[in-house]
């Protein structure tokens, strides 16, 4: 039933989609690590990501991979802005607040779509990146192909930035201890600011990458945000190549279990990834702690 | 000694303004309101029995919800059995899936544990969803029943479902009343403020923390029971949602955590807002109660983190100075 053709092409389909998997929980996974503040809106900001793609290819006929530096400006703004609007204020108010002040920022910007740009699944028409190519009677997506490699690049550029520029280091420090990052002169809110930006901006990149190839509507972020935190719990916490490591896993195990198992159960061994992590190993792979 | 009297007069006041509403507001709407009312009231104290009191912040109720809805329903259809069974079996099932989701997370802290849940009622509404016996995606719609209590089924007026409504909320404010007066609601708290600190005074945190899950769950899934009844139609979407987890959850927090009021001064403000916008802007799937909603949330966790009746005691404390 299964020839190892069909598997193979699952275990690729798997890999390249993991790739979109680990970019957008890297975002997640560097905030996290940061200030231990989990944000529930990372989803919404990812569709924004894809949103603000295919507003500018259908208005301004802008080719995704043409707007991609624009996404990543915008969302490194959204991420900014959310945390000196939100997240600065709540940094010392209990748990649950945090909680819900993130979900309610999903929750709003999720329905601010709906009602500004309708339900309605949309996609980019003739991308200038299209079609397939053949190996050896596998199929390869050329969209899916370069979005991930340049999700690679884009690993490979943030944890650069954070290990060996002096920013990235600054950054570093403050998530590993605040109060001796600011000692030594370090200002931890902006470092915030900053984490935020990019966090944001790494799902700016994903938006405009997936816009290619995947439908956009408001609830599109919602599976990815959750995936995402399944991704960080294994990975381990603040972890650059776990969450990388992490969403490749997860990718695979999705395709897989859909191919062996139950399509419309895939997601359920995913979380079932998590629970097991969770429960077996809390640190995750590469987790500090 | 006179506040406390006064309290209690103020009280009785509240629950015959509340016994006669139906009398005065005969209308479907406004019944319908307060119904909506006691029933997310009754689930924001069951939330609060492991959220507010014993802090432990599950974002997965949902499940019991939907677990209490599926079981009287189900029992009903292919057992004929009468909801009021199908109630108290949906409850206990629910304690059982307290047992076992609560076994394993509870050793999991802060946000583990809060995903944790979130991923435990995605898997189960996703299994929902494929679960042809129990209706699968099309969901279930229950048949129907000549009017009577028995059945608890009423097609000519909302009062019944009133008092019914009602009754739970009385229980379960009964019930939240007697863990906050009781050695369980300390335990909790305890647990709550210092888990390190409760242990080492010998308190079994496992144990608590169950008890507290298993209460919360069972009141919960009560609450599903009668939505199945009130509204006649289940399917995965409508009783597993994690909107629902969400709503349940900031029910609670709008008013007050950890407070006996806090819930119901969180319902009483939140669902009249919801239902209200749903009609104003509501039709067409443009979900602007939602947009409200996120924002609210949003801004009470920014500016009132402590609930509503942090505002309260912030007047008390200033009066006493």
């Amino acid at each position: 039933m299964y020839n190892s053709e069909i598997i193979l092409q699952t275990v690729i389909s798997g890999l390249l989609m993991g790739c979109i998997y680990a970019l957008v929980a890297v975002g997640l996974c560097l905030i996290w690590g940061l200030m231990e503040i989990v944000n529930f809106a990372h989803g919404e900001m990812l569709m924004l990501g894809m949103y603000t793609s295919f507003w500018m290819f259908t208005l301004y006929h802008i080719d995704p991979m043409l707007s991609l530096p624009l996404c990543l400006v915008i969302l490194f703004l959204i991420g900014v802005g959310t945390y000196f609007i939100i997240i600065k204020k709540i940094l010392k108010a209990p748990f649950l607040a945090q909680i819900l002040a993130t979900f309610g920022l999903g929750i709003f910007l999720r329905y601010l779509a709906q009602f500004l740009w309708t339900p309605n699944f949309r996609m980019i028409k003739n991308p200038a990146l299209a079609g397939r190519i053949t190996l050896g009677g596998i199929f390869i997506g050329v969209p899916e192909l370069t979005a991930s490699i340049i999700t690679i690049l884009s690993f490979l550029l943030l944890y650069w930035f954070i290990n060996k520029t002096e920013i990235g280091t600054a950054l570093l420090a403050t998530s590993e201890d605040r109060e001796a990052a600011s000692l030594m002169g370090i200002n931890s809110d902006k470092m915030f600011a900053l984490g935020w930006g990019i966090g944001a901006a790494c799902l700016g990149v994903a938006g405009a990458l997936m816009s290619n190839f995947y439908y956009i509507f408001p609830e599109v972020g919602f599976p990815f945000a959750l995936i995402a935190y399944v991704a960080v719990a294994l990975g381990g916490f603040g972890s650059i190549p776990g969450s990388f490591v992490a969403g490749i896993i997860i990718g695979l195990v999705e395709f897989l279990a859909g191919l062996f198992i139950a399509p419309s159960l895939k997601y359920t061994f995913v979380f079932i990834i998590y629970l097991l992590v969770v429960f077996i190993r809390p640190q995750g792979l590469w987790g500090r702690y | 000694m006179g506040e406390k009297k006064n309290r209690w007069i103020w009280l009785a006041i509240g629950a015959f303004l509340l016994l006669i509403y139906p009398f005065i507001l005969t209308l479907p709407f406004p019944n319908h309101l307060m119904i909506m009312i006691f029933l997310y009231a009754s689930m924001g104290l069951a939330w609060n029995m492991i959220g507010g009191y014993a802090g432990q912040i599950s974002l997965g109720h949902a499940v019991y919800f939907g677990a209490g809805a599926y079981t009287s329903t189900l029992m009903l259809m292919k057992l004929g059995v009468t909801p009021w069974i199908g109630m108290i079996v949906g409850g206990f099932i629910s304690i059982g899936l307290a047992f076992i989701i609560g076994y394993p997370c509870f050793k999991l802290a802060g946000h583990y544990f809060a995903i944790a849940t979130i991923a435990i009622g995605e898997i189960v509404q996703q299994w929902m969803l494929n679960w042809d016996w129990a209706g699968a995606a099309v969901g279930l719609t229950l048949p129907i029943l000549p009017e009577s209590f028995l059945n608890l089924e009423f097609h000519t007026s909302k009062m019944p479902y009133y008092y019914i409504a009602f009754g739970i909320f009385t229980l379960t404010i009964l019930a939240t009343y007697g863990i906050d007066r009781s050695k369980l609601g300390y335990y909790f708290k305890a647990i709550k403020g210092d888990l390190e600190g409760a242990r080492s005074l010998g308190i079994n945190v496992g144990r608590y923390k169950f008890y507290a899950l298993a209460l919360s769950a069972f009141f919960t899934s009560i609450c599903g029971s009668f939505y199945a009844q009130y509204v006649l139609f289940i399917d995965p979407d409508s009783v597993f949602p994690l909107m629902l987890s969400i709503i349940v959850c900031l029910v609670a927090t709008l008013g007050g955590v950890g407070t006996v009021w806090g819930p119901v001064i969180g319902a009483f403000i939140l669902i009249p807002i919801s239902e209200f916008t749903r009609i104003q802007f509501g039709g067409g799937g443009k979900g602007t109660d939602l947009i409200i909603y996120g924002f609210l949330i949003m801004v009470i966790s920014i500016y009132q983190p402590f609930g509503v009746i942090g505002i309260t005691k912030r007047f008390k404390k200033k009066e006493s100075e």
